[in-house]
């Protein structure tokens, strides 16, 4: 019962974008975009009720998302353009002057589908859970959905957020963890450990639902339909979703320096090499 | 000089949780945060009344800015309220990227700003929170003299979309603007007209002027007197007109003299029509315990203080 039915068609286009766009303007960032693919496709592809075509800035009744670790723009944008957004050709614009495609992502420069600035880490918690009491006062039984990078956990406000939403019991939203175990300085175990996350989550009173294959796309088909099935019972739900950096290109796959770092030309070749241009390149 | 009046002192923080609740009537859209000082902020009416639509956040202030913002998406027009310093300094980034950079209708309330929160000291004194929140595109920066302008003012930003920031105090002061007045964002209140000196005072520091006024005054000399509760966007056109017909220009705020009122009217009047200008402010200090008043005193920020800097102004003339 996919609503897409060529949907296993869009992880390798979209990282095909992700690649194209940060070799084409030589910066932002590939790794988390990468990693984090599947779990896009799945959220705007299956997921997601909400209307592309009638996107408005203020909510209209629909199912939100917000992007708390601003900086994976690449994967936001082309999952957003091919959703149909905005047209895949603004993609080209990506970080370039006059561009609604900002190096993070913004509300100033009007780009449809994006709600509120993010980038300085840690925020976008606590904005979904305004939007999600919001909808509580507005008897919008939708639901708010974040995503967030682990390294982004060593922020103090999410734990406020976290502590929040427990304990207030905000059950229409579900925040989604990239856990792939990798910051801009290494491994997050090595910079500053998250200890038991799971457990974490749980002792702040929340659902926890544990993708272990955040890179395949049934399997996260699958763990965002039931922390779905989760929302609605008194607790807010959390997803771990244990993806590899920079997935779905060898050289690329599971090292850290790829955070922030752009592909020059012969990376770029290597790299769409692996990845067959299913739907066509903007 | 026109006389001024009152019959009563009181906090400029009771006009916004008055209007707070009256608002909450009228608007169902309204929604409350806090975190934590539910009473200190005035907004325990609106919680009884508008349980629903109450928020006290806990001791959160990030996260109350963060969610203020999420409720705007909603269609909700949020006021989020605590100490001064604790809903700018604090949470500066939170409203840097969330609010202003997001274009949020957030009204971010702070009460017990300045000098006059008194015995607390320095670390609860907000003395450069309104040159923080001038500085960020499209931030609304209002700080009202009395009770009848706060609860104007608090009225005037609901209907108001986009994001303010909105100064008020602890101390109990002279109530003596009218009850109906009409707040008009950014349109300065011409107290008293005359030629020899302008004066623009800001919050707590507009009493006092009137006051040096009338003092100066009865020595003869003619006060220009103007309340400038719009810090941000600045009356231009009030300023400007002022500083023409007297050619010297004393500022009054409780704020420090870096990045305030002074500095704004100062920066305005460099590339218009160059003027001197006396500041009677915080002399890029931190504050201490005291009594509001003494406080008030020691720094310069009263009725005396400015006195002495229409006479230093008038020198340089």
């Amino acid at each position: 019962m996919k609503k897409y039915k060529n949907i296993e068609q869009y992880p390798s286009q979209i990282r095909r974008d992700i690649v194209r766009m940060v070799h084409d303007v030589q910066s932002g960032h590939p790794g988390g975009s990468l990693g984090t693919v599947e779990f896009f496709t799945a959220l705007f592809f299956e997921l997601l009720e909400a209307d592309p075509q009638q996107f408005k800035i203020n909510d209209k009744g629909e199912d939100i998302f917000i992007l708390s670790n601003g900086h994976i723009t690449p994967v936001y944008y082309s999952t957003m353009a091919r959703r149909g957004y905005f047209k895949l050709q603004e993609l080209a614009t990506f970080r370039r002057l006059g561009s609604r495609l900002q190096g993070h992502p913004s509300v100033h420069d009007g780009l449809p589908g994006v709600r509120i600035a993010s980038g300085s880490l840690g925020q976008g918690l606590s904005v979904a859970l305004g939007i999600a009491q919001g909808k509580k006062l507005n008897n919008d039984s939708h639901l708010v959905y974040t995503l967030h990078g682990d390294g982004e956990l060593q922020e103090g406000q999410i734990w406020e957020a976290v502590l929040y939403a427990g304990a207030k019991g905000v059950d229409n939203l579900i925040a989604t963890v990239d856990y792939n175990n990798a910051q801009i300085d290494g491994k997050v175990d090595d910079v500053l450990s998250l200890g038991n996350l799971k457990a974490k989550f749980e002792a702040f009173n929340w659902t926890v639902v544990e993708i272990k294959e955040g890179n395949n796309l049934e399997a996260v088909i699958k763990g965002l339909n039931e922390a779905k099935s989760l929302t609605g019972k008194g607790k807010p739900v959390a997803v771990l979703l244990h993806t590899l950096m920079g997935y779905g290109i060898d050289f690329m796959q599971g090292d850290y320096r790829w955070h922030g770092k752009p592909l020059n030309d012969e990376q770029l070749t290597k790299a769409l090499a692996q990845l067959p241009e299913t739907l066509g390149d903007y | 000089m026109k006389k001024y009046t009152y019959t009563e002192k009181k906090d400029t923080r009771s006009g916004f949780g008055d209007a707070l609740t009256q608002l909450g009537n009228i608007n169902e859209n309204v929604v409350a945060l806090t975190a934590d000082v539910t009473g200190s902020v005035k907004m325990g009416d609106f919680a009884k009344q508008h349980p629903d639509r109450f928020f006290n956040v806990g001791i959160q202030e990030a996260n109350m800015i963060g969610m203020a913002a999420g409720f705007t998406i909603e269609g909700k027009i949020p006021f989020a309220a605590t100490f001064a310093e604790f809903i700018s300094g604090r949470v500066y980034d939170q409203i840097r990227q969330a609010i202003a950079y997001s274009e949020k209708n957030v009204k971010i309330c702070a009460s017990h700003a300045g000098l006059t929160v008194g015995e607390d000291g320095a670390t609860h004194q907000a003395l450069e929170d309104l040159g923080m929140m001038k500085m960020l595109p499209g931030m609304v920066v209002i700080n009202p003299c009395d009770y009848n302008q706060t609860k104007a003012a608090t009225l005037a930003i609901a209907e108001y979309e986009g994001p303010v920031y909105f100064r008020f105090g602890r101390p109990k002061v002279p109530n003596f603007t009218p009850d109906d007045q009409k707040f008009e964002i950014g349109k300065a209140v011409v107290l008293n007209e005359g030629d020899d000196v302008s004066i623009f005072a800001t919050g707590h520091l507009v009493w006092p002027a009137i006051k040096a006024a009338e003092r100066l005054e009865n020595e003869g000399i003619s006060v220009d007197l103007i309340n400038i509760h719009t810090i941000k966007p600045l009356d231009e056109t009030a300023v400007l007109n002022s500083a023409k017909k007297t050619g010297a220009v004393v500022t009054c705020e409780e704020h420090n003299r870096l990045g305030g009122l002074g500095e704004s009217i100062a920066g305005f009047l460099a590339a218009n029509h160059p003027t001197p200008q006396s500041f009677v402010a915080v002399n890029d200090q931190f504050g201490e315990s005291g009594t509001g008043d003494e406080l008030m005193q020691k720094y310069g920020l009263d009725a005396e203080g400015i006195y002495k800097a229409v006479k230093e102004v008038l020198a340089k003339k």
